[in-house]
């Protein structure tokens, strides 16, 4: 953790991030990253095994909805701010490799 | 005679007397926007003709004797994080330019069904990433106290708007305090009530374990007469706490401190915090021990790691939540330049890169690398527990007072463009504030003076336990009355007169 | 990527050196009228994007609410598979960046599950009959479907070489319930019939839980086939392939027999398994490359904080556990007790996919050893004779226990049914209208009887010597005589007694 953080580091976290990040973003993220997860780092020492994590501040549970059907958009509406639409549906551009 | 230094309670109170009509009191809002806004750029977007229409059916409905809630008629600005249907909200990003959402937002609905004119959308730092409101992809708000200094952020847009009578009151948003501190720079009020007490559908999501929407005024009574009206069990947030809202209006009327116990933590003063802040707040102190309320210092060692804590969960819950701006449905889309026949993923990367700014980008980058296989138990999960430790600091201080008070920020605004390059001491800003924002408890900020140094405003955050929102504003009232009989008139009144300047064009 | 062709193994050879390690993943749909998290319709096939709102289209600022039906399906189904049910359980959000899935980080759960440790059991025809093999389950967990592409442009309308894609968020938000299995091993060259079954199971028990359609052509259940093989002389797995798209029955068994011997090829051949997605082809019956799995592949899941966790009540567990079918292997021992029906017997039921139908049978009033007699006896050898599956000859439990009955009233003898029989399988109509038209009736008129009686003594007088000698074992060459004359179709016992009368 105190290894700090390598340009390769930055470069393949964009790349999981979906960021295009330019050689000069690269260049000034790295070192800034550094210092921020330096400061950072010190979570790890306070916390003990046995104190329990929070993820909601305010503690509930079971909260459900019935099983209707509600009104949703139309898809006007729904098409309305789409970059492309084609045949009532978003026109993206073609999609790389995975199986859809 | 303008209409503008009115509260809000005064205006609704002129409104139910029919002193005035709420066209009137819109058009002079809109009046003042025009007049200042040039300069202090606090709104993104405003909707002139959808604000009168809403004001003149308030008066047509008000003429023919129906029953209307209290604020009908008082206009509102709303942060630019909020879901407004058909006014654009872009949570002051690049990527979301000119998105008009097709629906509004829980508190969005609420505002209008209660008949209170929308006069347009806050400028915010983008995504509600800073404290400063530089971050905006529009170009940063100016604090009406002094136009080369920040209004403080987030949400400065909507500080800076009631701080200038552009409007009586004003939608903010709070994930580490960008209701509280705007506040505090700008000399307005501020609440962020307890985690699920205002429902979170349909505000832009940063970090959705801590954002929570609030009221942005220039009374405590103002903030809650907005709060009541806000508030309250939403079936659409799985996080909106099913219980009526605190009597938050019966308690800013009540205002009273005597008996009441008020602990000063140690950790939120001291080294680190400005010479004027402390003096201000000392004297606050001082008028509320005055006033009968018991001081006891309590200490909350864990406050020592909530911004680490803060500055890992925030941007690992914003990664996620940011990762939907991805040009496919909505917003901007850039295609790589050099690229023929780019593929999504291409695009996505390229739009992603133009679209957002280098805050946000930069918090994307420390979220993912918190989340990532091999780190996760060493940032997020260790925040997480930290977090439990910080809300079981909390507790144990509760179980001496009935609520907390601290300087809300330990500077005064500073000078435009001078944290920029220092995203830490940018952070540092809101050590006081995010405290409350991990462990789910509501806060306000009130302006308590200003400083000798500088003459800029210095606010108090009074804290208290979830769902004990009405303590806030008992104490905050009684505080704000002694200052007022100490002042003669409020704070804001010393602030500089605004010189009205053109509006820009785009506006 | 793993593009050097390698020769099959064939499946009989693979199995002499290695022993199969599966893993199945099964996507189910649920009925639900409403998507997981909002209020959006699951009718399939509406008009793209009108079943979508702020929530599944992944609109700024937008929310969602757990459907609690389908939490209650989930429950349900993990009861079924004999799993833990978590008393505290969460979703999670799993982040990856794809144009189908609007958020860009599915909502599932991760590392708490809602049901976890069942077991299920599949009965397999092998060699030595049929087989019951145990499938442990590692998970069942709730997550949300991803909305539907269509690949314009390109030559074959596939993903691959498509200009551009034209994307449906009317699936998107589906609630799916994923069923995993832990590795099953030691099903050699069963494996693919186990799989088959194992699929064929689920789909049979949600469908009885009322959960799903479970249409897999229609692509409400899905399975994805891990698979890698261990040698023989090894005790640890090899590495797996993850094939994908393998959304019919036969299908599941074929990819399952197709990767043995892929697997076994490359293996042989001294390379490696690489670690990847395959696709499954349903048309050319081979499986192809996807995407290898790499560090890239970095979900960075972490709990939803839009949603708060699923704490479900000992109380409202049991009051679901209440609305389960009985779970197969109880119910067969339970009608087992009840019919008196011996191990062996019971076997031979279950084995020839008889047991519903003899419930049934019994259930309209025949007797267990009659029911059985027909299904297994006479109804089973003409399902074998004409390949036909049992419950498919066109013979229901219904007609059964009517044959059955007119057997017992002595209408017709057992001969005679299994000309009922043929008429019921022809479609003659029903064993009633069969007897009548076809004139089956035993003769029990003592007129009649006596009459081929006296004619059968005057033929054989040899034979009615030897009575009145008292050698009464003679009299069935007697009856015999009878029951020709009378084509079969008289009351043996009373032609008995009346030449035993007319020779006393």
């Amino acid at each position: 953790m105190s290894d700090g953080i390598s340009r390769a580091d930055v470069a393949h976290l964009a790349n999981l991030a979906r960021i295009d990040l330019t050689d000069a973003e690269l260049d000034r993220l790295t070192p800034e990253l550094t210092v921020i997860l330096e400061s950072v780092a010190q979570v790890a020492e306070v916390a003990d095994a046995d104190v329990p994590p929070t993820s909601h501040a305010v503690p509930l549970s079971n909260v459900f909805r019935e099983d209707v059907v509600t009104p949703g958009l139309t898809p006007e509406q729904a098409l309305a701010g789409a970059p492309a639409v084609e045949q009532q549906r978003f026109a993206v551009p073609r999609i790389l490799g995975e199986d859809a | 005679m303008s209409t503008i230094r009115l509260s809000a309670a005064e205006i609704a109170e002129k409104l139910a007397a029919g002193e005035v009509s709420s066209a009137e009191v819109t058009q002079d809002h809109l009046d003042r926007i025009a007049a200042v806004d040039g300069d202090l750029n606090a709104f993104l977007a405003l909707d002139p003709e959808g604000a009168l229409a809403t004001a003149r059916d308030v008066d047509a409905r008000r003429a023919a004797g129906e029953q209307l809630h209290p604020l009908a008629g008082v206009p509102i600005a709303v942060k630019d994080v909020v879901a407004t249907e058909g006014i654009a909200t872009t949570a002051g990003s690049k990527i979301l330019e000119g998105w008009v959402p097709p629906y509004d937002a829980f508190l969005t609905r609420r505002i209008r069904a209660a008949g209170l004119p929308i006069l347009g959308k806050t400028n915010m730092d983008e995504f509600a990433m800073g404290s400063s409101t530089e971050h905006s992809a529009y170009g940063p708000t100016r604090n009406p106290w002094d136009r080369d200094r920040i209004p403080g952020g987030s949400g400065g847009g909507s500080a800076a708007a009631v701080g200038a009578y552009e409007a009586p009151l004003a939608i903010g948003t709070d994930t580490g305090g960008s209701i509280r501190q705007p506040a505090a720079v700008t000399g307005t009020v501020g609440v962020k009530p307890t985690y699920g007490g205002v429902s979170r559908y349909g505000l832009i999501a940063l970090a959705s374990s801590l954002d929570q929407a609030g009221p942005v005024t220039r009374t405590v009574l103002d903030a809650a007469l907005l709060h009541e009206l806000i508030g309250g069990h939403d079936p659409l947030d799985s996080t909106s706490i099913d219980a009526p809202v605190p009597p938050v209006v019966e308690a800013a009327r009540r205002a009273d401190v005597s008996g009441l116990r008020i602990g000063i933590v140690r950790e939120l003063g001291g080294e680190g915090y400005q010479a004027g802040v402390r003096a201000r707040f000392d004297e606050a102190v001082a008028l509320l021990t005055k006033a009968g309320a018991e001081i006891v210092e309590v200490s909350c060692p864990s406050f020592a790691y909530a911004l680490s804590t803060y500055y890992l969960i925030l941007p690992a819950e914003a990664s996620s939540n940011l990762a939907k701006f991805d040009a496919m449905r909505y917003g901007l889309r850039v295609n790589p330049s050099g690229v023929a026949a780019p593929s999504a993923e291409q695009v996505m990367a390229a739009t992603r890169e133009a679209g957002f700014g280098d805050e946000v980008k930069r918090r994307i980058i420390i979220g993912t690398y918190a989340l990532s296989s091999g780190y996760y138990d060493a940032y997020y999960g260790s925040a997480q527990k930290v977090r439990t430790l910080i809300a079981q600091d909390f507790a144990r201080a509760f179980e001496q007072v009935d609520v907390l008070v601290s300087p809300t920020s330990p500077t005064t605004a500073f000078p435009l463009g001078s944290k920029l390059d220092d995203p830490m001491s940018m952070y540092l800003q809101d050590v006081a504030t995010i405290p409350a924002n991990l462990a789910g408890i509501p806060g306000l900020s009130l302006p308590v003076g200003v400083t000798d140094e500088d003459g800029l405003p210095v606010g108090m955050q009074v804290l208290a336990p979830a769902m004990a929102d009405d303590r806030l504003y008992n104490v905050g009232a009684a505080l704000e009355r002694l200052l007022l009989e100490q002042w003669g008139a409020p704070l804001l009144s010393r602030a500089p007169e605004l010189v009205a300047t053109p509006q820009e064009e785009s506006k | 990527m793993t593009a050097t062709r390698t020769e099959l193994v064939p499946f009989d050879q693979a199995l002499e050196t290695y022993d199969p390690v599966m893993g199945l993943e099964v996507h189910v749909e649920l009925n639900t009228a409403s998507k997981m998290f909002c209020g959006c319709s699951t009718v399939f096939g509406a008009e793209p994007n009108t079943q979508v709102c702020p929530t599944c289209l992944g609109l700024p600022g937008a929310l969602p609410v757990v459907n609690g039906k389908a939490v209650e399906s989930a429950i349900r189904i993990g009861l079924a598979l004999n799993c833990s049910i978590a008393p505290w359980s969460r979703f999670a959000r799993k982040n990856y960046f794809y144009p189908d899935m609007p958020k860009n980080f599915q909502t599932s759960q991760y590392d708490e599950p809602i049901a976890y440790d069942g077991w299920t059991e599949v009965t397999v025809e092998t060699d030595e009959g049929p087989q019951v093999f145990r499938v442990d389950i590692e998970r069942a967990h709730m997550e949300e479907d991803t909305g539907k592409s269509l690949h314009v442009g390109g030559a074959t309308g596939r993903i691959h070489g498509a200009d551009y894609s034209l994307v449906d968020y009317n699936r998107a938000g589906i609630p799916l319930i994923e069923i995993v299995t832990k590795p099953i091993v030691g099903a050699g060259k069963y494996a693919p019939q186990v799989a088959r079954a194992y699929v064929a199971h689920l789909r049979e028990l949600v469908k009885a839980l009322d959960v799903s359609d479970a249409r897999m052509e229609q692509g409400s259940m899905r399975c994805d086939v891990n698979l890698s093989l261990m040698r023989k002389d090894a005790d640890v797995f090899g590495t797996r392939s993850e094939t994908k798209n393998v959304n019919s029955l036969r299908s599941v068994e074929r990819a399952v027999r197709y990767e043995v011997e892929r697997h076994a090829g490359v293996l042989d051949s001294g390379q490696k398994i690489v670690q990847e997605t395959r696709h499954w082809h349903e048309d050319t019956g081979v499986t192809t490359s996807g995407r290898e799995k790499s560090d890239a592949e970095d979900y960075r899941y972490f709990p939803e904080p839009d949603l708060v966790p699923v704490a479900p009540s000992e109380e409202w567990i049991e009051e679901l556990r209440a609305t389960l079918p009985e779970p197969p292997a109880q119910r067969r021992a339970r009608l087992q007790g009840e019919w008196g029906y011996s191990d062996l017997e019971m076997r031979d039921v279950v084995g020839a996919g008889a047991l519903d139908l003899i419930e049934a049978t019994v259930a309209a009033g025949a007797s267990p050893t009659a029911a059985r007699k027909w299904w297994l006896g006479e109804l089973a050898r003409r399902a074998n004779d004409t390949g036909t599956p049992i419950d498919a000859l066109g013979v229901t439990p219904a007609h059964v226990a009517e044959v059955q009955a007119l057997v017992d009233a002595k209408r017709i003898n057992d001969k005679l049914a299994r000309q009922v029989f043929d008429g019921l399988v022809a479609g003659e109509g029903t064993p009633e209208e069969i007897v009548v038209a076809r004139g089956l009736e035993v003769v029990s008129d003592d007129g009649a009887l006596t009459a081929a009686v006296e004619r059968a003594i005057e033929a054989n007088p040899d034979v009615a010597a030897k009575i009145r000698d008292g050698k009464v074992a003679a009299a069935g060459a007697l009856i015999g005589a009878v029951m020709k004359e009378m084509r079969g179709q008289a009351d043996a016992g009373r032609v008995r007694e009346l030449i035993l009368d007319k020779l006393a």
